[in-house]
């Protein structure tokens, strides 16, 4: 399992799925699954804010830094210094 | 890709007097047959699809039986009242004129609204101005983003991203203007018998911009069939007033002047009309960017952005779920085919 994954994905389960194992596969994208909508970037942003103690910048906001768990795990490695 | 007919943006030229004809008779047989109701109330605004909407009740069942609210706020556009007014008298029909404005303060819309935005720009004061803006999704971005554009009284733009919770304390305020303007709506229909005129247009509809049991709720909605395009071409064959034809498209929600391209569309709606009917018809995006200007690359990204709003907005069109069926309760009305 991937730094972080473990947390990215009980957030997604408890936020999305009402604490139900959804079982996404990393490389899915969130957006395409239906998983997150417009407003569900932003209570992403704000979970990974608040919980590693990070900004994401304006210029971060993209899907390859926030629409796959890989993605965010990747991002959240980056950033965590 | 659609093999039989070539992709240009005469495709949405519309039979105005056929349509006139399919809509009228489609509103008699809603209200005679199915609502059993004797005439139609609707909030008119001055804007194209509100006017159009009255035009097309007064069509099918005359001036007498339809009845324009007006309900203006703090924040309404200075030419809404006048344009409101303009398109009752031009059809001859009663107008009932409310300011909603205590109602607003009553639920403290107006504080509200003021705190949320103060939480992003902290300087947000009284006699500042303010709207809601949305990032360009031909950007080749994915993520819709809000941001509040904010006006101070000597000038000064600054516009900042709104975070989660700025950004639903704004959307949970604002949409008290929609659900209370519902509310006097279905008022006067109770009062008078009669049944409420929804006035979205195609886009509109499609993509969720409305406000659940806001100016989502209605009874019947004549337009939510058309293009916006072919709003305008109804109002034309209709011969409603120049101003009101001309008057840009407006939220008129906020104190600074928005487009509806910057809330929710991020295009004009020419080309958010040419984009959804291509996708409806599947063309594919290099048909429909040689008529946009944009790029076949940027066509797609629409293409998709429509597809994720229908996804998450198809809640606002739902009924209430019921746990288990009750079939001997119909809650879903009989739409006929050739309206859609």
């Amino acid at each position: 399992m991937m730094k972080h994954e473990s947390e990215v994905r009980k957030f997604i389960a408890e936020k999305f799925f009402f604490g139900e194992d959804n079982k996404v596969p990393s490389a899915a994208s969130l957006l395409d699954a239906g998983i997150i909508d417009s407003t569900g970037v932003l209570e992403l942003i704000t979970f990974l804010e608040e919980q590693f103690k990070i900004k994401v910048d304006d210029d971060e906001l993209v899907p390859e830094n926030l629409d796959t768990i890989a993605g965010i795990c990747a991002f959240l490695s980056k950033k965590i210094t | 890709m659609n093999a039989k007919t070539a992709f240009t943006p005469q495709l949405l030229e519309i039979d105005c007097d056929k349509e006139l004809d399919k809509i009228s008779e489609a509103i008699r047989n809603t209200l005679g047959r199915m609502l059993h109701k004797r005439g139609l109330v609707l909030g008119i605004s001055g804007g194209i699809d509100s006017s159009v909407t009255a035009a097309l009740c007064v069509q099918a069942l005359g001036k007498d039986k339809v009845i324009g609210l007006q309900m203006p706020e703090r924040h309404s556009a200075e030419d809404t009242q006048g344009l409101s007014s303009l398109l009752a008298n031009h059809l001859g029909i009663r107008e009932v004129s409310i300011d909603i404005t205590p109602i607003l303060e009553a639920v403290c819309y107006y504080d509200k609204y003021d705190e949320a935005v103060r939480a992003a720009v902290p300087g947000y004061g009284l006699d500042w101005k303010s709207k809601i803006v949305v990032s360009d999704i031909t950007e080749d971005k994915a993520y819709t983003l809000f941001s509040v554009v904010a006006a101070s009284p000597d000038g000064r733009m600054v516009k900042e991203r709104l975070e989660l919770s700025s950004y639903l304390s704004i959307v949970a305020a604002t949409n008290f203007k929609q659900r209370i303007r519902k509310m006097l709506e279905y008022y006067y229909a109770d009062l008078y018998n009669y049944a409420v005129a929804g006035t979205p247009n195609r886009l509109e509809f499609d993509q969720g911009f409305f406000v659940k049991q806001g100016d989502g709720a209605a009874d019947i909605k004549p337009i939510a069939h058309l293009y916006k395009t072919q709003v305008y071409q109804l109002a034309r064959h209709l011969g409603l007033p120049e101003a009101i034809i001309n008057r840009p498209p407006t939220t008129d929600t906020y104190s600074l002047p928005q487009g509806q391209d910057e809330f929710f569309f991020s295009v004009p709606y020419e080309v958010m009309d040419l984009c959804l009917y291509g996708k409806n018809h599947g063309f594919s995006a290099g048909d429909v960017s040689r008529h946009t200007g944009l790029t076949p690359g940027r066509v797609s990204a629409i293409y998709q952005d429509i597809e994720r709003k229908r996804a998450a907005t198809r809640y606002l069109h739902l009924a209430p779920v019921l746990v288990t069926e009750v079939p001997e309760i119909v809650c879903d009305p009989i739409v006929k085919k050739d309206l859609g």
